[in-house]
């Protein structure tokens, strides 16, 4: 029974209950992706082709601002500090991370510990600690030699104190990433130290370092909260947006200026993209990872470096701690915590500090949910290749919108009263909402490199054993990348704690948040106070750390046992 | 192909697996029987783990169809067939212990938990893994996790058992006890069974039926002892066990002709004149009743002698077969009694019964 017949239709396998549930799952995700981040994104972008009565006018809007010298201004001062910022955090993160990865330093656990800490502040604090340091009455004014903090100067200062972690982490994972064999290859063709560093060591990494500047980049050029304390009268391009925005209700300028931020995000993230997928073919299967060997004088200079950007950071933390527990500086030095009654003082008051919390643990709670669940439908379902690489795509969008313009976007979506979703405008539902789209892509990487990492053939055996994939879901994926979980849902809080550059148009009078009442507090001038809620959000997220870390050794290690032989 | 006194219990018929240009199955068709233990071997690259896939429901085919038990299961998802399956990495899931591992296919068929407990006990006994029906799988060793995966594979009682390499994992020595272990249990469950391996050896020992794939074709399906002494393909006759080659021309209807040597053979099915490979295998070469009237007696020389225990594998030159060599395997009495070693010249035999001609 032979039937060669070549022009039978291609079989197409029946879809199981299961997958046209998850399919129905990825597609209830898909839609909130599209109204969070699509919609929003298109509504801007066609604002930003429209003059004030909402007529399609082309790119007019966008020959004005680039015409206009004072607006174009901005655009040349935000490169301008962005470059100057990321030569020199990438410069203090290279060798720090060499210190921790590839000399016999003591300590490094110590050091570690505070190269975390600017993640933990508001980008604000930084600001509002160099006003303290060097400001009008600043203890160290003398040593900027006549020049003012308020401007570039400052701006630089506080970008690079609150990006050095960021730069860190990727640089820390680039320098890991090195066989060891290759260092032993340069020592017996007897190749100097110095030629091996340029010739073995700044190579492997440069794809780690090209990643951290477009990052560190990308960071300092779409920060809000760093120049709208300490810029002074030196606008950049965030500033500009919330000036056009709020201080002069033009909303199509404002969405040129979205546009224009976006455009670095954009170049920055296709070009980290593009390094990502060469960076995996470094590292062989039979790779062995390096071992730094004892060396007294580079470990000496190591520790002399890394203490002396330690003290820098602590100085910063500090100053803000200090300034958050005296009377009045200069005047009055006595400790006091009356900067803490933040109720006394018109936009803030402990009710920010709370929502702050509220939105963090929805973020959170909310956040990691749907994110790891759409990370796992995406990954783990079967067929429909196209709705999977869609959703896949459309959650690495959110990484390459700066804040600011997402939330400008949210504005104009969320804020039309032809919208159907309008009454979320105002509410905690859009802050929380706007926080999770924000913070999508790095989460969903995250979820989707655990689930990677699970043996492929979880899924077949289920099936063939009829298990319901709810019921796998719940028993077996959830219970081995609750790491990962845990990881997403601490990323999440500390960031809306953190956050303010998407948040400053979503609030409403009932939904203030802490890093917002840092900002209206400094613009009324009460700085002290200022600095007082800044330090609130920095112990909530070091009390967060610390709970996160003393979790993942011993509440794992109880309920995880399995993991371990 | 189906046997007269046993049902076929799967079917596949010209299943054919494209992955976009190139071709992994072309045009297969299978019978295999109820409870019987089918093995397919071939190289890597085959397709002898597509076609498992296939029918299992994971890579569905492009064109073909597979029934199993009377039922047309070519369009069914995985979920709605009725298997079991070992993957070479076992993949037993790692936060639940073997009692919990086993268990999962009878919780999904919501049975009572104290019959499911019995039914759990009753496995692990079967597979002698009762003391560590508490432990989780980090901490059993690789022999004891793939006796948990075929547990849990067996546990709600499938229609056909599919093992994907399941022993490549392990070092030797647990490889070849496990190998009688499977058998035993496969006997004992009286499942249908399909093994894809590249390790001939271990279809020989374990197969009722081998199905010898390479480049996504079916070579031959056969016992073991006809899949060994009479190999239909030159292939097949390379792949399974050791097999000299010679370029022979043919004669007449039963000769053909080795560089200066004529040998008997049964060269019927070829033309005369065409190029030929005659092949044997190194233990059919005789060096000891060359004093008889047979043909295909050549003289040859010992060029090289290794001793592998019980037997000494031996490569013999001749003037008349020119730069040929042939690899003979010699029993250790026959060694001795001849006085074989290197640069001994003696008699040899190639009987025209293990000729085979290609």
């Amino acid at each position: 029974m032979t039937n060669n017949i070549k022009n039978n239709p291609i079989l197409k396998q029946k879809s199981s209950k299961d997958d046209l549930t998850m399919r129905v799952c990825m597609g209830i995700i898909g839609l909130f992706l599209a109204i969070a981040i699509i919609l929003p994104l298109y509504t801007m972008f066609s604002k930003s082709l429209e003059n004030k009565e909402g007529n399609f006018i082309g790119i007019n809007n966008y020959i004005d601002y680039f015409s206009t010298p004072a607006l174009f201004q901005s655009a040349y001062n935000s490169i301008l500090i962005s470059v100057i910022g990321t030569i020199i955090v990438l410069l203090f993160a290279f060798i720090y991370a060499y210190a921790l990865t590839r000399t016999k330093m003591p300590f490094k656990w110590f050091f570690k510990i505070i190269a975390i800490i600017p993640l933990l502040t508001p980008s604000m604090l930084s600001g509002i600690s160099l006003v303290y340091w060097f400001g009008n009455q600043g203890i160290a004014k003398s040593f900027l030699m006549g020049e003012s903090i308020f401007g570039p100067i400052g701006i630089v200062m506080g970008s690079v104190y609150w990006v050095f972690p960021h730069a860190l982490m990727i640089i820390i994972t680039a320098l890991s990433i090195t066989d060891a064999r290759l260092y032993e290859a340069a020592t017996a063709l007897r190749t100097s130290k110095i030629k091996t560093f340029f010739m073995v060591t700044i190579p492997n990494c440069k794809f780690g370092l090209i990643s951290a500047g477009f990052v560190v980049f990308t960071l300092i050029f779409t920060d809000f909260g760093v120049p709208k304390v300490i810029g002074g009268s030196y606008n950049v391009l965030a500033t500009d947006i919330y000036k056009q925005v709020i201080g002069q209700q033009n909303f199509q300028m404002g969405a040129v200026v979205a546009v224009v931020l976006l455009t670095p995000a954009i170049i920055a993230f296709s070009v980290d993209r593009f390094v990502q997928r060469k960076q995996v073919a470094l590292l062989s299967a039979s790779a062995v990872p390096y071992q730094p060997k004892k060396n007294k004088s580079l470990d000496l200079t190591m520790l002399i470096f890394c203490s002396f950007v330690a003290f820098l950071i602590i100085c910063m933390i500090g100053m803000a701690q200090y300034a958050a527990i005296i009377k009045f500086w200069p005047y009055n030095l006595s400790f006091t915590l009356e900067n803490f009654n933040f109720d006394l003082i018109e936009g803030g008051g402990w009710g920010s500090y709370f929502n702050s919390i509220k939105l963090s643990v929805y973020s959170a709670l909310v956040g990691s949910i749907l994110i790891f669940f759409g990370a796992y439908l995406v990954e783990k379902g079967r067929g429909f290749n196209f709705g999977r690489n869609t959703f896949h795509g459309v959650a690495m969008i959110p990484l390459a919108v700066p804040g600011m313009a997402l939330g400008l976007a949210y504005i104009f979506f969320f804020n039309n009263p032809n919208n159907p979703l309008s009454f979320l405008y105002g509410t905690m539902g859009i802050l929380v909402i706007s926080t999770i789209t924000h913070f999508y892509t790095v989460s969903h990487l995250t979820a989707t490199t655990a689930l990677k990492q699970m043996d492929k053939e979880f899924e077949s055996v289920s099936a063939s054993l009829k298990t319901p994939f709810f019921r796998s879901f719940k028993k077996i994926t959830v219970p081995i990348c609750m790491p990962a979980i845990l990881d997403i849902s601490v990323y999440l809080f500390l960031n809306a704690m953190t956050t303010v550059s998407a948040v400053i148009f979503l609030y409403s009078a009932d939904t203030r948040l802490a890093s917002i009442a840092v900002l209206n507090m400094d613009d009324q001038g009460e700085l002290a106070m200022a600095a007082a809620m800044a330090m609130m959000i920095a112990y909530t997220c070091g009390g967060v750390r610390i709970l996160y870390a003393i979790g993942t050794n011993s509440i794992l290690v109880k309920t995880q046992r399995w993991r371990f032989k | 192909m189906s046997s007269d006194n046993r049902q076929s219990y799967l079917q596949v018929r010209n299943l054919t697996k494209k992955f976009g240009k190139f071709t992994a199955l072309e045009d297969i068709s299978l019978d295999i029987i109820e409870n019987e233990f089918v093995c397919f071997l071939g190289p890597s690259g085959c397709g002898k783990t597509t076609l498992l896939r296939a029918i299992a429901g994971l890579d569905i085919q492009t064109y073909g169809s597979i029934s199993q038990g009377g039922r047309d299961i070519s369009l069914l998802p995985p979920s709605e067939r009725d298997f079991g399956i070992v993957f070479q990495s076992y993949a037993l899931f790692p936060n639940l212990t073997v009692t919990r591992n086993v268990a999962v296919g009878l919780e999904n068929q919501s049975i009572l938990a104290s019959k499911i407990q019995q039914r759990v006990d009753e496995l692990l006994k079967l597979v002698d893994l009762t003391d560590q029906k508490d432990k989780y799988p980090a901490q059993l060793s690789g022999g004891q996790q793939q006796r948990v995966a075929l547990a849990r594979a067996m546990a709600t009682s499938p229609g056909l058992l599919l093992l994907d390499e399941p022993l490549s994992a392990l070092d030797a020595k647990v490889r070849s006890h496990l190998r009688h272990e499977i058998k035993e249990l496969q006997r004992k469950f009286a499942v249908t069974t399909i093994m894809v391996t590249h390790d001939q050896e271990e279809a020989l020992t374990m197969a009722d039926r081998i199905v010898v794939m390479d480049n996504g074709i079916i070579e031959q399906v056969g016992t073991p002892e006809e899949i060994y002494s009479s190999p239909k393909t030159k292939f097949v006759a390379d792949f399974v066990g050791t097999m000299n080659f010679l370029p022979a021309t043919v004669l007449s209807k039963n000769t053909a002709q080795v560089g200066e040597v004529v040998f008997n053979c049964n060269t019927e099915d070829f033309t005369i004149g065409s190029s030929v490979t005659i092949a044997i295998r190194p233990e059919d070469i005789d060096a000891r009743n060359v004093n008889n009237t047979e043909s295909n007696i050549i003289q040859i020389e010992v060029h090289h002698i290794e001793f592998l225990g019980s037997f000494c594998r031996a490569k013999l030159g001749h003037n008349d077969l020119k730069d040929l060599t042939l690899r003979a395997d010699f029993s250790i009495s026959i060694t001795r009694r001849l006085s074989i070693k290197v640069g001994s010249r003696l008699k040899v035999c190639l009987p025209s019964n293990f000729l085979r001609i290609y």
